[in-house]
């Protein structure tokens, strides 16, 4: 009974994993086949890669997507870090109204929050393109910076800024020297989820955009309706870098606290 | 350390014309006539009445429901036995298999969803596979089937992390408790994990319901033409017919209908919290 159990359950999960990564293993396989096909394998090829680099609206989706995924998580990084600096040495009932406006982006549904920015630039007169897509970014990544960087404010003793001014230190040395390094692990990980969201951000950027400017997600969007193994060929690259990310952050801390272990033995 | 509280002063400007004047500007064109300025405002109910008035769109309210119901309660019968099982491996394996399950959601939404489009083709793979099992060519691809599959599919991840979560925090002792005291194993799952685990079963609906009851890319790939939810109305009225006070009104029926049913999800909860405190 118990092992039928075990092999009824390892049986489950894998049938889920194949689930997860059947449609990821299927675009990277496909993104090589020689025909133009989705549903029939042909035999090995490249040519899709070729088409994709030599297609000007893919490269420039793809550079829009990268660069506005690293502005958007810088931006949002250094302004949420302040933000939320300069929350905890606010009175409560600011600090409680910014918290409740952060919620907005997060709790209500995509679509909704990209209509009112949409009906915002254009009541602004904003010419709408790569600018109010970067703007939108750093909006729903900011609330997502805070989350992050809060509660690690919270744990910190205040005493310890406190002591840097009374040795003489300036309210900047303080900041730079004493608070950022001790809440940098939820700096780095606010960073993370803010380049992630961004990345893969569809439906605002799609609301937001304008004068021809599309990321990856809007791209896939607008050409699905045709087959097109190009975009099989955009998807695996996309995928590629997103591993690559993922192995580096899973993998370095891991290497790291081996090192320190190392040092201490 | 006061001097540093300026520093959250440019935030709070920032918000206000980013998140909260775009909500301020959906209430106000949800509840005007089309194209007036600002001097000749013009307050109406139309908005609303025409959505109510009209049974296609009801029939859109009613399957986009439908929808986020169905796919939100296959992901429950789904996603608990998986999270269970997860929590209740080894160290190291544990580890492994919550990160096989987070890793696909770090991957584009519309990535994923373009892949199943080609997979559920007449002659796609899934079809091959079961054409291999005897099984003859099922139409998949512009079905409600597809369009759930395709919500179970990029939703079911965030299920399983939230009734992960509230598992592995769990007190084990508890169990051994509910042993000692003379419980089966069907017992104690039933009287003590459960119960517990119901929160993260809570957020876990939020997670999956909230976005599948207004996702619009994924009835559009998977559904094709055909199958129109409420996020295609609204999609609709902003990019195409151009209709933005109409468009504002449906969102704003939307997210009232979510406001909605978050509080009863969370209502049913504390009600289940009170019968199992009544019953000690």
């Amino acid at each position: 009974m118990k092992k039928s159990g075990k092999i009824f359950s390892k049986a489950f999960l894998l049938l889920m994993m194949v689930f997860f990564y059947m449609p990821i293993v299927y675009t990277v396989i496909f993104s090589f086949n020689s025909k133009r096909s989705l549903t029939r394998w042909s035999g090995f090829s490249l040519q899709w890669y070729e088409r994709m680099l030599s297609d000007d609206t893919m490269m420039s989706a793809l550079g829009t997507t990268i660069t506005i995924a690293i502005l958007a998580t810088a931006i949002s990084t250094v302004i949420g870090t302040i933000t939320a600096i300069g929350l905890s040495k606010s009175n409560k009932i600011l600090k409680s109204i910014v918290e409740r406006i952060n919620d907005f982006p997060i709790m209500n549904p995509e679509i909704v929050t990209a209509i009112g920015l949409l009906m915002f630039f254009s009541a602004l007169g904003v010419q709408k393109g790569y600018l109010t897509m970067l703007a939108a970014h750093v909006m729903f990544c900011t609330p997502y910076v805070m989350l992050s960087v809060g509660p690690k404010l919270r744990s910190l003793d205040p005493n310890i800024a406190d002591a840097a001014l009374d040795l003489g230190a300036t309210p900047w040395q303080a900041l730079i020297k004493v608070i950022i390094p001790q809440i940098m692990p939820g700096v780095i990980s606010g960073a993370l989820i803010a380049f992630t969201m961004s990345f893969d951000d569809f439906i605002i950027s799609y609301f937001v955009t304008g004068n021809g400017v599309s990321n990856i997600s809007i791209l896939v969007y607008t050409m699905s309706k045709r087959i097109n193994p190009s975009i099989n060929a955009l998807s695996t690259v996309i995928i590629f870098i997103i591993t690559v990310a993922l192995v580096i952050i899973n993998v370095l801390p891991l290497l790291k606290s081996k090192k320190q272990k190392g040092v201490k033995e | 350390m006061r001097q540093f509280k300026t520093m959250a002063y440019p935030y709070v400007v920032w918000i206000c014309l980013l998140i909260v004047a775009p909500m301020l500007l959906i209430l106000m064109y949800a509840f005007t006539t089309k194209g007036n300025s600002v001097t000749t405002i013009q307050f109406t109910f139309s908005n609303f009445a025409k959505f109510f008035s009209d049974p296609i769109f009801l029939d859109v309210l009613k399957r986009s429901l439908i929808i986020a119901v169905a796919t939100t309660i296959i992901c429950i019968i789904l996603g608990y036995p998986a999270a269970y099982i997860i929590a209740n491996s080894e160290g190291r394996k544990k580890y492994m298999l919550i990160m096989l399950v987070t890793i696909p959601t770090w991957i584009n939404m519309l990535v994923r969803t373009y892949a199943w489009m080609g997979m559920l083709q007449d002659d796609g793979l899934i079809n091959t596979i079961l054409g291999f099992l005897g099984i003859g060519p099922i139409k998949m691809i512009h079905t409600g089937f597809a369009v759930i599959l395709g919500m179970v599919y990029n939703f079911i991840p965030f299920m399983i992390l939230q009734i992960y979560t509230s598992l592995t925090k769990m007190d084990k002792s508890l169990l051994e408790a509910a042993s000692d005291l003379g419980a089966n194993k069907v017992q104690a799952f039933l009287r003590v994990t459960l119960p517990l685990s119901l929160p993260g079963v809570i957020s876990g609906i939020t997670l999956v319901f909230l976005p599948a009851v207004s996702s619009f890319f994924i009835p559009k790939l998977l559904g094709g033409g055909q199958y129109v939810l409420i996020g295609n109305v609204i999609e609709n009225q902003f990019l195409t017919s151009g209709d933005w006070n109409f468009g504002s009104a449906i969102s704003l029926i939307m997210a009232v209908i979510i406001m909605i049913s978050m509080y009863v999800t969370k209502k049913l909860d504390k009600g289940e919290e009170m019968m199992g405190g009544g019953g000690k």
